[in-house]
């Protein structure tokens, strides 16, 4: 959008609310801001009804710091956890029927290109690891075999939070949640290695723990997604509530998957490496 | 390349150009809406009897009638597809049949919660189990209260004006709403039928999005803490009433779509011989036997008249009930099991034990009209072993 469809006319500018101009005058609309610059600027998303040390509230957070235009990005969800903060970002946000988001993403993404063809709109799905993983799976697979150009980025806290802490595709296995009462049978599913072979250009799986990770990984994976094709980013985001450690532990126990098991890695085609280069600084 | 076609008035394309006859299928009927209807985007998944008009609508794509097109990979994915395109602010079509319709099930109440005018095609069909792809519409009262508009076509003349005429109504700023346009499945979809098109090179204004009641989700409007599809699941006394407002919102536009449905479908349904005391009432294909019975009837001396209805949601009820004021029998056949044609007409209307509901048929078993002509003669000599 164009930056006189925000700036308000200084005839009225009194009359709104205070957020709305902390947003115009220090926010990152139309003035490149990322992770690195966060507590200097207004975020599009400073408030939320997450529970303490929720990391996917703390995901959100980053994304929404790491979009490389949110004056023209579109998110689109899926009822869940990730809702609650998404909700209030200062963006077009959509969320519709469990687990479809692929799908309305998909639709969005060439809509907005047959209306605005000479102009790019990122269309961003941001959903947890149930949506992406489980009931809306099969969406997400097609959408990357079409070739859609779009970004997914899974907030993927390994249990249904936002139900009570039941066992998702994405829980590890032998781990005792809702659902599970003996454990989960077998393990985490592999999305990751599923989106390189699925049709996505670019893949980095990430932690809460390595801000200047995610905001990397996801400047590079909605970059891409404009021209190549689509992307993936799985962030891991451990929840306090249901995988039962204390709230001021969530980056600890970030860093520890990411030791362990949640190690960094980054795939990308040899397209999608030649783009950056010439088109990332 | 895009196909160069005039934009001419709605109000001329859809009521007053000159037509031509055509010798078409109820899926050719479909495509020719569509070709006329300056359609942005549509998606398709396979569905019989569904999938011959989406084939049509792909080869429109390819002659550069749309602007995009694609197969889906379910229909729950196309519904949702389709949602995702019409929040992007353009003009969208799809189609689909029986479990299809139900695979897809909750996007419906999606679209209408979206305000979305998006305009789907059903080719009704039967649902398992056991399986039936042959025509048959208990779909439709699964839909009922999803907040959609509901047509019933009873040809393909029915089949092509109401899709036309969909978009026009769905995008009024005080409906906008998504509408479905049913035809009973093989019957209208798979027969040849003369069918009155205005010029191909016609096509209706553009969709305007900016004439929605809600905002265009394309970040073109500021962007304050606005989420587009309504989030009012927090629990407090301010979301239900906000959420319950919503939808009442929704049932309102429904109505104040009853006006723009009489000026473009000519009323909400249609009777012949108004002063009688029989009636049939029916919508869909049942309509067209039931002209059949009531030439069959006419022969032993019994005199009867026909109500179609054609508008599903909103229901003809003020005009029902006007109708069989005097009425001392009125008989619904239907192409379903559950009969839910006569169960609106006995919620809307008073001494509801006039309403007969049947002769209904179901699992592929056609509608002969000596069928509904059998139904009406018993009821007249009291015989009594159809009484419920």
């Amino acid at each position: 959008m164009s930056n006189r469809i925000i700036t308000p006319v200084a005839e009225f500018e009194d009359l709104l609310p205070d957020d709305y101009k902390d947003l115009i005058n220090n926010g990152p609309f139309f003035e490149k801001k990322s992770i690195e610059d966060l507590g200097s600027f207004k975020e599009i998303i400073d408030d939320h009804p997450h529970c303490a040390g929720c990391g996917v509230a703390l995901g959100i957070r980053l994304v929404a710091a790491a979009l490389p235009s949110p004056e023209d990005t579109l998110i689109v969800g899926t009822p869940g956890c990730s809702f609650f903060g998404l909700s209030q970002t200062a963006l077009n946000y959509s969320t519709t029927a469990f687990g479809n988001q692929n799908a309305v993403a998909s639709g969005l993404k060439r809509m907005l290109k047959i209306r605005y063809p000479e102009r790019t709109k990122d269309v961003v799905v941001v959903v947890g690891d149930g949506g992406i993983a489980d009931i809306g799976l099969d969406l997400t697979l097609h959408s990357w075999f079409r070739g859609e150009k779009i970004s997914t980025i899974m907030v993927d806290n390994e249990v249904y939070g936002n139900t009570g802490g039941q066992e998702s595709g994405m829980s590890r296995q032998g781990k005792v949640l809702n659902m599970a009462p003996n454990g989960k049978l077998f393990p985490k599913l592999p999305i990751f290695d599923m989106a390189k072979i699925s049709g996505c250009v670019y893949a980095a799986r990430v932690t809460v723990a390595s801000p200047a990770k995610v905001g990397m990984t996801v400047r590079k994976a909605i970059f891409l997604a404009r021209e190549v094709g689509p992307t993936y980013v799985q962030i891991y985001t451990p929840c306090p509530t249901n995988l039962k450690f204390p709230p001021n532990q969530t980056l600890n126990i970030a860093k520890e998957a990411e030791k362990d098991y949640y190690s960094y890695e980054e795939l990308m085609t040899p397209e999608a490496k030649d783009y950056l280069e010439n088109n990332l600084k | 390349m895009m196909i160069q076609q005039q934009v001419v008035d709605a109000e001329y394309l859809l009521l007053q150009a000159e037509r031509k006859m055509a010798f078409i299928t109820g899926s050719e009927a479909v495509a020719e809406a569509i070709k006329r209807a300056n359609v942005d985007m549509a998606i398709a998944y396979p569905i019989t009897p569904q999938s011959e008009s989406m084939h049509l609508i792909g080869d429109l794509y390819a002659q550069g009638y749309l602007k995009d097109y694609y197969r889906g990979e379910n229909e729950f994915a196309v519904m949702a597809g389709i949602h995702g395109a019409s929040l992007g602010g353009g003009r969208v079509f799809t189609a689909t049949s029986g479990p299809g319709t139900l695979r897809a099930m909750e996007m419906f109440p999606v679209w209408a919660g979206s305000r979305q005018p998006v305009v789907c095609a059903f080719m009704c069909r039967g649902i398992s189990l056991p399986p039936s792809i042959q025509p048959e519409n208990i779909e439709m009262s699964m839909l009922l209260d999803t907040g959609m508009l509901m047509f019933h076509a009873e040809t393909a003349q029915d089949f092509f004006d109401m899709i036309l005429k969909a978009y026009i109504i769905a995008e009024q700023t005080e409906v906008h709403l998504p509408v479905g346009v049913f035809a009973d499945g093989f019957l209208v979809t798979h027969t040849r039928d003369q069918v009155k098109l205005p010029p191909e090179n016609f096509k209706l204004p553009a969709y305007t999005p900016e004439s929605a009641p809600v905002p265009v989700f394309d970040m073109e409007t500021p962007p304050m803490r606005i989420t587009r599809d309504p989030l009012l699941n927090k629990s407090n006394y301010i979301s239900y009433a906000a959420n319950a407002s919503w939808h009442q919102e929704i049932l309102a536009a429904a109505d104040r779509a009853r006006k723009h449905i009489d000026h473009y479908l000519g009323g909400l349904l249609e009777v012949v011989d108004p002063d009688a005391k029989i009636f049939i009432a029916a919508s869909g294909t049942a309509v067209s036997q039931s002209r059949e019975a009531l030439k069959l009837i006419e022969k032993k001396g019994v005199k009867a008249g026909l109500i179609k209805i054609k508008s599903i949601r909103p229901f003809p009820k003020d005009e029902l009930v006007k109708i069989t004021e005097h009425a001392e029998l009125i008989v619904v056949p239907e192409f379903n099991a559950g009969g839910w044609l006569a169960r609106e007409i006995k919620s809307v209307i008073d001494n509801n034990s006039r309403v007969i509901a049947g002769p209904r048929v179901f699992g592929g078993m056609t509608l002969p009209p000596e069928l509904i002509a059998k139904e009406i003669m018993q009821r007249l000599r009291g015989g009594s072993e159809y009484v419920e």
